[in-house]
């Protein structure tokens, strides 16, 4: 029971770094842009929020730069395709590779560097029930923004009419552009708001998950996000679901090699992407139901007038 | 026509920035190799004997070549497969190739590329450094096997090393430390301090040189607590942090208070900091990165290796076609940094094996061993010869699981 509790634990861990940069990217690809440059992003967060976490010891200001730093990359995208109309895709490719190498660059001196002792989280009383404590109470507190985050942003999709208008540019920009909304800025704020939330996922890996700075280290996680958002059809529940499902399956196969499960170690490591692709291919498969969900202008430049 | 001229205009600018952008992110990459690489003070002269020995490779005369040796110090050059400041392995190499400098002074330059993927482009670097008039090449991982084979066949007069391959040329020889003997005293220490009798490795890819550090550990467990088991997780990849995280998390969640990885990162001691556990350095000595958890390091010291075959290179007694496999004996494996919590009769019996592993009268595999289903690998009295060491597939008892593809073979 201990154990399961403890899988609970890890796995709320590992999908909140997800559940962050996959939920900022549907908030970009619901006001119409698809931005591939989440894993570049993340990186580039991460180193600075990792150099912020070295030099001030503040966990809190680590995030603040990491989010700044996320929001100004998605920026410049966002003048790059919303403005002069470069292809998103193409775009969003090269700020993939730019993050990367760019991170790897100036992050060079902060491989050795080492983070002070990290505190350990536990709310009073809630962290001391067995089994549930454990489970559910002793973690960041970024992991229970992320619940309350899901939440928030599909109130402010579905009941709030700033969500409404933001779905509207995504649907079609011309209709919205016609009823005088400036769909310009509004995919600028939509990335702005994006990138921050894909830059806080870089942070959490750095500064929090793993403690540390090395170049790649998101491993490929934006890109995860990118196919979650797709997969979960741009319903935030379901987003949030689909990281925890990836990061429980991430965290199931590796208790089970550890159990000494006779699998080959290589199919267990395929396991998450598969069991995500398939939950969230079959909780998806009515057609219709993605026609009405899925921003039908997404990915297209849209040319006022 | 104005406003269309005007929109063209601006998506010129767009796509100019975008491919700026894309050039930016490619010299980001490219300057850490080029701005790494030797000093260019000599770049004239040296070019020239490069190509008057190169040359005289193709050409049958051969008196070049000493001309070449006589024009100034022996240029030496490593390729890395990491960054150097990756704290571990490239990290250790790195700081081999300092000493040397240090140790043989103006006889000697050397330079690096730090970085080298093990892929296609590890070919042009070769090439780039043997034309660069270097005459003695390091490449420091396994990946580098094909391509320094293939250069090596194309510069006759420059010498190859090769860490941790086993292929060799008349001009290249190869080299590899027994990691397994600090993996063996980083266990008996493992073994005297853990309260779970569990024990936690988390394996990068099961090659037989993982899969003998593993069961290294767990001998060397099991010789001050035979009760002790280990679990394994594979992350299959050498560099993951995340990932590495995660599995010794999980060895953590699954009750092992002692853990041990063959990744090269720090994130797993790390991992161990966190949850109030004991772990291991590797490669490197990671005592800063978790002090309350660091137990001890087992290092490489890659310099009494380095410093020899420069020796050998300068005398003209270099001679390809080796494999040279050294450990505690030579000076190359150690366990430093040993943690104040582990009690003195721990550390005593780590000295005792060290010292029996340097004077020989100590040998870790040693039959009888016996795999983890049973069957007899070893029989009693015999000392595994280097053919079997480099071979090892199965778990030795005590380790749980299987070894991924072992049972293929």
């Amino acid at each position: 029971m201990d154990q399961f509790a403890l899988l609970v634990a890890a796995t709320l861990n590992s999908g909140t770094v997800l559940a962050f940069a996959a939920l900022g990217l549907l908030i970009n690809e619901r006001a119409g842009v698809v931005n591939l440059g989440a894993e570049g992003i993340m990186l580039v967060a991460a180193i600075a929020g990792f150099a912020t976490a070295v030099h001030t010891g503040s966990d809190t200001l680590a995030f603040a730069a990491g989010a700044v730093a996320g929001a100004m990359l998605a920026a410049v995208f966002g003048v790059l395709v919303i403005w002069l109309n470069t292809n998103q895709y193409a775009t969003g490719l090269a700020l993939s590779l730019f993050g990367a190498g760019f991170s790897a660059f100036v992050g060079i001196r902060y491989t050795q560097e080492k983070l002070g002792e990290q505190h350990t989280f536990h709310i009073p009383v809630l962290g001391d029930i067995p089994f549930v404590g454990p489970a559910l109470f002793r973690q960041h507190p970024l992991v229970y923004v992320a619940i309350g985050l899901t939440i928030a942003i599909a109130w402010f999709l579905y009941r709030s009419r700033a969500g409404l208008v933001l779905r509207a540019v995504g649907e079609s920009p011309e209709s919205a552009h016609a009823l005088g909304y400036p769909v310009r800025r509004i995919r600028l704020a939509a990335l702005v708001v994006g990138g921050a939330l894909c830059g806080i996922a870089g942070v959490y890996v750095s500064v929090v998950y793993t403690h540390l700075w090395v170049e790649g280290m998101t491993a490929g996680k934006g890109w995860i996000a990118l196919a979650l958002t797709t997969f979960a059809t741009w319903r935030p529940a379901r987003v949030l679901l689909g990281a925890y499902l990836f990061g429980g399956v991430t965290m199931l196969q590796l208790q089970l090699q550890g159990e000494g499960v006779q699998v080959s170690s290589q199919f267990l490591t395929m396991l998450p992407y598969l069991a995500t692709i398939l939950v969230l291919v079959l909780i998806s498969r009515n057609a219709s139901f993605i026609r009405a969900n899925m921003p039908a202008s997404i990915g297209k430049p849209f040319f006022p007038g | 026509m104005t406003r269309l001229s005007k929109r063209s205009f601006v998506q010129l600018a767009g796509w100019g920035s975008l491919a700026a952008l894309a050039v930016l992110s490619g010299c980001s990459k490219e300057e850490k190799t080029t701005t790494t690489t030797a000093p260019a003070g000599t770049t004239t002269t040296t070019t020239t004997t490069a190509t008057t020995t190169m040359a005289a490779a193709s050409a049958p005369a051969a008196a070049a070549a000493p001309a070449a040796a006589a024009s100034g110090p022996l240029k030496i050059a490593f390729a890395y497969v990491g960054p150097v400041g990756d704290g571990g392995w490239t990290f250790a190499h790195d700081n081999a190739r300092k000493a040397v400098e240090k140790h043989f002074g103006a006889k000697v330059q050397t330079s690096f590329v730090e970085n080298v993927p093990e892929a296609a482009d590890a070919e042009r670097v070769f090439r780039d450094m043997a034309s660069q008039g270097n005459k003695l090449i390091f490449g420091t991982t396994f990946g580098y096997m094909e391509p320094m084979l293939k250069v090596a066949g194309d510069t006759p007069d420059v010498k190859f090393e090769h860490a941790t391959g086993y292929k060799q040329a008349p001009n290249m020889r190869t080299y590899d430390s027994r990691t397994y003997e600090g993996a063996y005293m980083a266990g008996v220490i493992a073994g005297g301090m853990t309260k779970t009798n569990t024990l936690g490795v988390v394996g990068s890819v099961p090659i037989p040189e993982v899969v003998r550090n593993i069961n290294s550990f767990t001998m060397g467990a099991q010789s001050v607590n035979p009760k002790v088991k280990t679990k394994v997780v594979w992350v299959n990849k050498w560099f993951d942090p995340p990932n590495e995280t995660a599995a010794a998390q999980s060895l953590i969640n699954g009750g092992a208070d002692v853990l041990m990885q063959n990744t090269d990162s720090s994130a797993v001691l790390q991992t161990a900091g966190k949850a109030g556990k004991y772990a291991f350095g590797w490669d490197s000595d990671m005592t800063a990165y978790a002090p309350n958890a660091h137990l001890a390091s087992a290092i490489i010291n890659w310099v009494p290796y380095y410093v020899n075959a420069v020796q050998d290179a300068l005398d003209g007694t270099w001679k390809g076609g080796g494999h040279t496999w050294w450990g505690v004996k030579e000076g190359a494996i150690d366990i430093v940094s040993i943690s104040d919590k582990v009690p003195a009769d721990i550390k005593t019996k780590v000295e005792g094996v060290k010292a029996g592993l340097k004077d020989g009268s100590f040998v870790i595999w040693k039959g009888p061993i016996t795999s983890n289903d049973g069957k007899e690998m070893l029989a009693a009295g015999t000392n595994a010869d280097d053919k079997f060491m480099s071979g090892i597939n199965f778990f030795v008892k005590g380790v749980e699981g299987k070894v991924p593809g072992g049972d293929k073979k």
